[in-house]
């Protein structure tokens, strides 16, 4: 079953630009990137979009389908009324190249800040041992498909750029986490997290557990524990004293 | 550091759309309900607490337990005991009031909410904030919210005085529906006390090798099941808590007063 939708579309480049006006051909058990292809391919041959297993599993298609963070590749068209006019736009934290294709080098600029895993000096690669209750937590976090909507949608950087020099945004939280609570990871992240990656930005208002495509539980099952290590060493009088005591 | 305004070049090259969303569902709608839930909440508590009918034996209202003045009626006072003395001559309720209160304004959902609802902070995902700087929680006085946990012992320790209550309500009166509703209560609070962010990280949260403390595993796990129903149980538990301390205020005012009240 067949129908003419009805779409606005961000055209630009370089944040100037405005949404223009397309009706398209709407098919059965299409999705939004579908049709973008088909406006591509009869209307409108400069459109830029990225996208590439359509799938949902490269994270290549991110974009704001009616003002929400989606991947085009996995919204349905028949979340949408036939009379529905759908808004695409590109990601409205960074900056635009084309169309909707966003630069999202912030994200890889964040991620080389965050050094890599650390193992201990006298444990060589092979001889790692964990049982898997030890690493299942961090596992999770590894389904990430760096589809960059959570950092997108993070209202610290989102309606603050200045924000971004210092805030390195959930998804770069998240793998400071991961590797935080890895058994063999020896480096100090709880210090950094806070210092440098602007772990306190963040007031955990779970946007980016909203939009992850992956369902990753990122604000509880990561930025929240985070939170709380960086606790046991900032703020806890307690904690301190008994790993004085302690010696841990 | 740089910094950049709003109105910075590098924020000029995002895709300058001078709307605050482009939403087209109802996202105002969750705000809305959190903020008319919450101030129902606070308009209630305000008037609870000067509110003096809170004992009627063997009922305690919830928001004046542990009454510990000599101004309470003796079988109201936690074990009998009064160690206030009397020259507290202010509602009871405004000494233990702290300990809930803090631990409830601290939490994780409700900081998530009320950050929403009431500061706007964002007022839903993709909507704009209308506040021009952000510094989030690190410095004062947000940065106070890093005490949690300690108001979270705090209230463990209300959670299980409610549930002495109710226990004692259930021996004295095990026909009684105060009784009941104040058991259900005390279980809705122990649970959302429970299903704290900060008690999951206390339990093993903090530890990286899980099978060298199988038993904290077990507890994490468990904590962390409740964990996933904490905003559910955050508002069961604070309507439990209005209803039961409403119904004793009722049955002590004389309002309520058939035979199994």
């Amino acid at each position: 079953m067949s129908y003419k939708g009805k779409f606005r579309v961000w055209r630009g480049e370089g944040g100037e630009g405005r949404l223009e006006d397309f009706t398209v051909e709407v098919n059965e058990g299409e999705v939004v990137l579908d049709v973008i292809h088909r406006l591509q391919a009869t209307q409108a041959p400069d459109l830029a979009v990225r996208w590439n297993c359509k799938a949902g599993k490269c994270g290549s298609c991110s974009m704001e389908i009616n003002g929400k963070p989606r991947l085009g590749c996995m919204t349905r068209m028949s979340t949408f009324t036939e009379d529905e006019t759908i808004t695409v736009t590109p990601m409205r934290t960074f900056p635009v190249i084309k169309d909707l294709v966003t630069d999202v080098s912030y994200n890889y600029q964040k991620a080389r800040e965050i050094p890599s895993f650390t193992p201990p000096k006298d444990v060589k690669p092979g001889e790692y041992r964990m049982q898997q209750i030890d690493v299942e937590r961090s596992q999770e976090f590894r389904k990430c498909i760096e589809c960059f909507m959570c950092n997108n949608v993070c209202h610290v950087i989102r309606d603050h750029e200045e924000n971004k020099t210092h805030f390195a945004g959930p998804r770069f939280l998240m793998r400071i986490a991961e590797l935080d609570m890895h058994p063999y990871d020896v480096a100090d992240r709880k210090d950094s997290a806070q210092e440098d990656h602007g772990l306190g930005y963040c007031n955990i208002t779970k946007c980016c557990t909203e939009v992850c495509p992956e369902h990753i539980k990122i604000t509880d099952n990561a930025l929240i524990p985070m939170k709380e290590r960086v606790v046991d060493r900032k703020y806890d009088p307690l904690v301190w004293l008994g790993n004085k005591i302690f010696r841990r | 550091m740089t910094q950049q305004t709003a109105e910075s070049p590098a924020r000029k090259q995002r895709a300058q759309l001078k709307v605050r969303t482009l939403r087209t569902d109802r996202w105002w709608l969750a705000p809305a309900l959190t903020f008319a839930g919450l101030t129902f909440f606070l308009i209630y508590g305000f008037w609870a607490i000067f509110d003096k009918s809170y004992f009627v034996e063997p009922y305690i209202a919830p928001f004046s337990s542990p009454c510990l003045t000599t101004a309470c009626p003796e079988g109201a006072r936690l074990f009998g005991w009064a160690p206030i003395g009397d020259w507290f001559t202010l509602p009871p309720g405004l000494i233990i009031l702290g300990l809930p209160a803090g631990f409830r304004f601290t939490c994780y959902y409700y900081r998530k909410s009320y950050y929403r609802s009431f500061w706007l902070s964002p007022p839903a995902c993709a909507v704009g904030e209308p506040h021009k700087k952000y510094t989030g929680e690190t410095r004062l006085p947000l940065v106070i919210q890093n005490v949690h946990r300690y108001f979270f012992y705090g209230a463990i320790l209300i959670g299980a005085i409610l549930s002495y209550d109710a226990v004692l309500a259930l021996i004295h009166k095990p026909a009684g529906l105060g009784t009941w509703i104040l058991l259900v209560n005390a279980a809705l609070i122990v649970l959302y006390t429970l299903s704290c962010h900060s008690c999951r990280h206390i339990t093993a949260g903090r530890l990286n090798h899980f099978s060298k403390h199988p038993l904290r595993y077990r507890a994490w796990t468990f904590v962390s099941k409740l964990n996933a129903k904490h905003m559910q149980l955050a508002w069961a538990s604070l309507f439990s808590v209005m209803i039961a301390d409403f119904y004793v205020r009722m049955v002590a005012k004389g309002v309520i007063t058939f035979p199994f009240a």
